[in-house]
């Protein structure tokens, strides 16, 4: 079916514009375009009121359920979820049980992931076997089933001569390996980032230089090899100049964050809240600022929820014991929507991170609003106001920081292929 | 009288008239406790639950002391044996409490903020008898009371805490509590167990007992909590006592009336010299174990007042 989008702010994050104009879907692509109105005809036409037009957000890092934990996520309740979050594709971490590691569970995983869910669902590999950190994946039969990138999810792989080889096979194949920079020993055990507030509540915690130690030796290896790596979960001011650095030495290279560290801070923990207990840890307000001016300056590429569905029995617990990681798929695009209204981001700055510079790095399709592009698109309204009920939340695991949070920000529509996949009740 | 929590969970949250209010009551059963008839009858009728998920002989004694004397129905449960090992969570734990209507639940746990979580789940007063490292309340209560017995008031003191502040939820209790006395407080460690952004916190910092006990007014010290640590913080025993043990020669730069104090149990010849703690002129150890009853009196009959109050308001409201 042909779509025309009427009276709608184009959100391009290639030209960094948002004019109003129009925009038509036809046999799922983006066939054409415009400023002001038009005379273009097709079987739906539908008048957006002057909401935004943008391409769906493509949400790296997500962890499903599936295999193993089926109860906390599936693809389908991840995929209704995503829908209605205006994430168009996700693209799955590998540490599930057992983890994406053979070309056979990862040809499951995407069989189980077309059948079940409205989003397009691709799927990253570990980079070791078992994620044990001692013998590479089959990484080039991997590739060939269709993994776009490489990672041991939050596991740092202690042991740098199997890093080191792995980056050399990875280069050779053109693959993308996917880092998690953390010192596996300072950081052993932690619950919150040292400081104050740790010292306070007396909680095992972890220094901020041990991301930049990480990253250091990762990034040193990544100088050796050639090899394309995307630094995940960088939450740390301490990590940045070597970030720049690496960059302006023309690493091939970019680095990615979090919704919740841009959002959230070490005191919203509060007390002993274990929704707000991820990996890493919330991190010092002077962090958070930080990490919102590296967004700006394009420093740090891609945003991401870092979606870790958890169930109420892992969480019920006391802060240390409690498992880490909470939802995000439906509450990244409103939660960085607050960069926006109270950072000053532009809407096409902010879709360059979560949806353009995803979408490139990882090679998947969308991101992009350019003539030929596919029509993976996103109706919303940046600025209506709502609060959070975690029970609302299309996620099978409500473990939402937001509860009851104040955000601005609804998807009215989302659109895979040109097909639409979600659509808002009018009330 | 002035006291308005449901809970005592912490130092943090109560405000400085409540713990005047604590102490004051507190001083009155001391009294009591010294002579021949030694029951009140505050907590009559009310039943206390005592658990233990970590194992304690002192903490636990005084307070099954403190509400037998007051006239409760005390029982113990020792939970480091029991349900953990068996799986059941802090909730269930919880839900089972409440079906046995206690009216005080006295509660000690290895993980910081357990205590709060409990509270949040169950039908009655809970008091923190030591999380992690995060509060132990009651001690810094009898600590303070302490002090003022023995210094006349808790204020405008010079306190130093030495020892082992990064795993002491001793430590953290007292400097909340002595600090919102408006009191100046010293902190002496190694900076291996010194906690991070401890700067902030309005306290000097000394890496040497020379320095840091000039002039003090009240010496405090910890107990050194070897089976606390994860690794070796210090190179050793003999080093640790050599610089940072209490002696009489570290001692003599702290005021000449200075007090001693530590809330047990000692490591003699670790943390403190054998002969300084058993000085009657100089160590008020005993008298802090003494103290330790007589305010887990106070605090478990204020709130039990409050919770008198609460359910008399909500049978009126019913």
């Amino acid at each position: 079916m042909n779509i025309l989008f009427k009276n709608a702010r184009l959100i391009d994050p290639e030209a960094g514009t948002e004019d109003l104009g129009w925009l038509l879907v036809k046999d799922g692509k983006i066939a054409a375009r415009g400023t002001g109105d038009t005379t273009q005809n097709a079987e739906r036409i539908i008048d957006c009121a002057e909401a935004c037009l943008a391409p769906g957000l493509v949400d790296i890092g997500v962890k499903i359920g599936e295999p193993g934990e089926r109860h906390k996520e599936s693809f389908r309740s991840a995929g209704v979820a995503a829908a209605a979050g205006g994430v168009t594709t996700i693209v799955t971490r590998a540490d599930t049980t057992p983890p994406i590691d053979t070309p056979e569970t990862l040809e499951f995983v995407r069989r189980r992931a077309q059948d079940a869910s409205p989003v397009r669902i691709l799927p990253m590999a570990a980079l070791t076997k078992g994620r044990e950190g001692r013998e590479m994946t089959e990484l080039g039969f991997l590739l060939d089933a269709g993994a776009v990138a490489f990672g041991d999810g939050d596991l740092v792989l202690r042991d740098s001569k199997v890093l080191s080889r792995c980056m050399v096979y990875a280069r050779s194949l053109g693959a993308l390996i996917v880092g998690h920079p953390q010192d596996p020993i300072l950081s052993e055990g932690a619950a919150v980032t040292s400081g104050k507030f740790a010292s306070l509540k007396g909680l095992p915690a972890v220094s901020p230089m041990a991301e930049r130690m990480g990253l250091e030796r990762d990034l040193a290896l990544v100088e050796m090899t050639g090899v394309a790596y995307h630094a995940d979960q960088i939450s740390t001011a301490k990590s940045l100049p070597a970030l720049r650095r690496a960059k302006e030495a023309g690493l091939n290279l970019t680095a990615g964050i979090s919704i919740h560290h841009l959002t959230l801070n070490e005191f919203d923990v509060g007390d002993y809240r274990t929704f707000f207990k991820v990996k890493p840890p919330l991190r010092a307000e002077e962090d958070r600022v930080a990490m919102i001016e590296a967004l700006r300056e394009g420093l740090i590429d891609i945003i991401c929820s870092m979606h870790t569905p958890q169930d109420e029995e892992s969480k019920r617990l006391p802060y240390e014991a409690a498992a880490s990681g909470a939802v995000g798929l439906e509450t990244l695009l409103p939660a960085a929507l607050r960069l926006h209204h109270g950072a000053g981001l532009t809407l096409p700055d902010l879709f360059r991170a979560l949806s353009l510079n995803p979408a490139r790095r990882f090679k998947v399709p969308g991101g992009s609003l350019a003539e030929g592009a596919v029509a993976d698109l996103i109706l919303f309204d940046p600025n209506r106001p709502f609060i959070l009920d975690r029970f609302a939340l299309h996620s099978k695991s409500k473990n939402t920081p937001f509860d009851g949070a104040r955000l601005q920000g609804i998807v009215l529509a989302s659109f895979v292929n040109g097909q639409c996949i979600y659509e808002r009740n009018a009330s | 009288m002035s006291f308005r929590q449901n809970h005592l969970l912490g130092i943090e949250t109560l405000a400085p008239d409540e713990i005047l209010t604590i102490l004051d009551l507190a001083d009155r059963y001391a009294e009591l406790e010294r002579g021949d008839n030694k029951h009140g009858n505050a907590l009559k009728g009310l039943t206390q639950i005592n658990m233990f998920f970590e194992a304690s002989t002192r903490t636990q004694a005084s307070f099954e002391l403190a509400g037998k004397r007051l006239g409760a129905d005390v029982m113990n449960m020792a939970m480091a044996a029991s349900s953990l090992k068996k799986g059941e969570t802090l909730i269930d734990t919880a839900l089972t409490l409440n079906a046995m209507h206690p009216d005080l639940l006295v509660v000690r746990h290895p993980h910081s903020g357990a205590v709060n979580l409990l509270a949040e789940k169950v039908n009655c007063a809970v008091l923190n008898a030591g999380d992690g490292k995060h509060e132990h309340p009651t001690q810094a209560l009898l600590d303070a009371l302490t002090i003022r017995r023995a210094k006349g008031r808790l204020h405008r003191l010079n306190i130093a805490i030495c020892g082992d502040i990064a795993h002491s939820r001793v430590a953290r209790s007292n400097i909340l509590l002595l600090g919102k006395m408006e009191n100046r407080i010293r902190l002496i460690a190694p900076p291996t167990l010194m906690p991070a952004g401890v700067r902030e916190w309005g306290v000097e910092m000394y890496d040497d007992m020379q320095g840091g006990l000039a002039g003090c007014d009240v010496v405090m010290m910890l107990r050194l909590q070897k089976e606390r640590m994860d690794g070796a913080f210090i190179p050793s025993e003999r080093e640790y006592y050599h610089r940072f043990g209490l002696d009489a020669e570290k001692l003599s730069a702290a005021k000449d009336d200075a007090i001693v104090m530590h809330p047990g149990p000692m490591n003699r010849g670790v943390e403190i010299d054998g002969t300084i703690a058993d000085d009657i002129n100089r160590s008020v150890i005993q008298e802090q174990v003494e103290m330790g009853v007589a305010v887990r009196m106070a605090a478990m009959d204020l709130l039990a007042q409050n919770l008198r109050a609460r359910r008399a308001e909500k049978g009126a409201l019913a």
